[in-house]
């Protein structure tokens, strides 16, 4: 899997995300809780790692339920 | 043994209460949303999932507007201080708690315009008079849903449409019926709703919080506290959104995975199930009581249109009395004296005398409601 490429979702509340989490589940969308990558932002919190193929079907899955912060794709050091 | 102080917190709780709670103090014990290590991480899945379950069972539309604290005394001061100011009028009735009673008394003392609609001997509140209270700065109409003291259950579906007419925000303290009477958020126009986790959730002592309506202007809801999230730590000003501006500070997150237990219990047996197995006792304590001479029963007397929580006095007999004699002599375990509601005391002609409470609760038993009538009998015979 090293080769893969990730993005992550940016959420405003660790609340938010566990919803993201649940969502993404129900929908058979991979998705792992990381800390919210230093280069991204300085916010303590966690954001939601998801394959660079399953930002589309994320975003969607996402939309109607929830706003976040955005989507970012990330690089290397946080597989 | 037999206990019935049900309505003050449930006793004893699901076992599965009790294992959720082991499990997280043992397994995972992390502080939620504060890092993003796996603990941490499972702590705030455990979290999420008490606002999922909780608004489940009431029906409540989003999860994220389930906002947590120590008891549902800090969801209605959480309401109440957070959104009334000075100008403001809050209608309010004569059956309430004094966990809006004494929060309304500060703010009448700042500005904040008060109305307390009376209700019948029995407790009952008619709509009417609510309607009739109406201003054009009424802000707010904050009502128990139903009474702690005799069980009484006000017409919140009628009183929210009424607020909703007149374009006011909907309170319902729902500490006594959160989980033990049908409640539906969405339906019956509720804005505001402050629930106890250790009543009829079955959740430990230390939980409860407010569910928080989209009627509800977040950026005008002043929080009771400020301080740390979790989230924005850039920033020194406090999140505007929900739940985290009413949420700082490390979370009850043992006491929130005991409640998500106790929630999901609730809905396992179904409300409809509880409400029909509580409404059965009610009626089997309320025609043992009535049968006995010289006892007094308040409120409707009618357990539909009761909770399982049935207030009533003894002649000849101080309720301190008969509470001790009740433990001591017969082990049953129940309140006596005025129930932290002298409002309402005084609107069913108890005060300040009060009265003996006896809640029942989803453990309770046919055989234990005949044992309690028996018991109250013989007590109602000694002091003839």
């Amino acid at each position: 899997m090293s080769g893969d490429s990730y993005s992550v979702i940016l959420v405003h509340s660790t609340s938010h995300a566990m919803r993201i989490e649940k969502l993404l589940g129900e929908r058979g969308v991979a998705c792992k809780m990381i800390p919210v990558p230093r280069q991204i932002s300085s916010d303590c919190g966690v954001c939601i790692r998801i394959l660079q193929q399953d930002v589309e079907p994320a975003r969607r899955a996402v939309a109607a339920a929830i706003e976040i912060q955005g989507i970012v794709p990330i690089q290397g050091g946080l597989r | 043994m037999i206990y019935f102080d049900n309505a003050a917190t449930s006793w004893p709780k699901p076992p599965c209460v009790v294992e959720a709670m082991m499990h997280f103090m043992a397994e995972v014990g992390a502080n939620p949303g504060r890092s993003g290590h796996r603990l941490a991480v499972e702590a705030a899945r455990v979290v999420y999932g008490a606002r999922e379950a909780v608004a489940q069972v009431l029906n409540a539309p989003d999860p994220l507007r389930v906002v947590f604290g120590a008891n549902a005394t800090e969801g209605l001061n959480l309401a109440l201080h957070g959104l009334l100011r000075p100008g403001d009028h809050v209608i309010t009735s004569s059956m309430e708690h004094n966990s809006v009673m004494r929060p309304l008394r500060v703010l009448a003392r700042n500005g904040v315009e008060l109305t307390v609609v009376g209700c019948s001997p029995q407790g009952i509140l008619d709509p009417d008079d609510l309607e009739r209270a109406i201003r054009p700065t009424t802000r707010m109409i904050a009502l128990i849903h139903a009474s702690n003291v005799t069980g009484t259950v006000l017409p919140i579906a009628e009183a929210g449409h009424i607020a909703r007419e007149h374009d006011t925000l909907f309170l319902v303290d729902a500490a006594q019926t959160a989980g033990a009477y049908p409640i539906d958020v969405h339906a019956d126009a509720i804005d505001l709703l402050a629930f106890s986790g250790h009543k009829s959730l079955y959740g430990p002592m230390g939980t409860g919080g407010l569910v928080i309506g989209d009627r509800v202007d977040v950026a005008r809801l002043t929080p009771l506290k400020q301080g740390g999230t979790g989230s924005r730590s850039e920033h020194e000003e406090q999140p505007g959104f929900l739940p985290d501006v009413c949420e700082s500070g490390t979370p009850n997150a043992v006491g929130l995975a005991g409640l998500a237990a106790g929630a999901r219990w609730v809905m396992a047996r179904g409300v409809e199930g509880i409400r029909a197995h509580q409404m059965a006792l009610t009626e089997e304590l309320l025609r043992g009581l009535e049968s006995i001479t010289g006892v007094t029963i308040y409120g409707p007397r009618d357990a539909q249109r009761q909770t399982a929580t049935v207030s009533f006095t003894i002649a000849g007999m101080e309720t301190s009395e008969a509470g001790l004699r009740l433990d001591d002599d017969y082990g049953i375990m129940c309140r006596v004296g005025l129930h932290c509601a002298p409002a309402a005391h005084r609107t069913l002609g108890t005060f300040p005398a009060g009265t003996v409470r006896f809640g029942l609760g989803g453990f309770s038993s046919t055989e234990e409601v005949a044992t309690a009538v028996d018991a109250i009998a013989a007590l109602a015979r000694k002091a003839s």
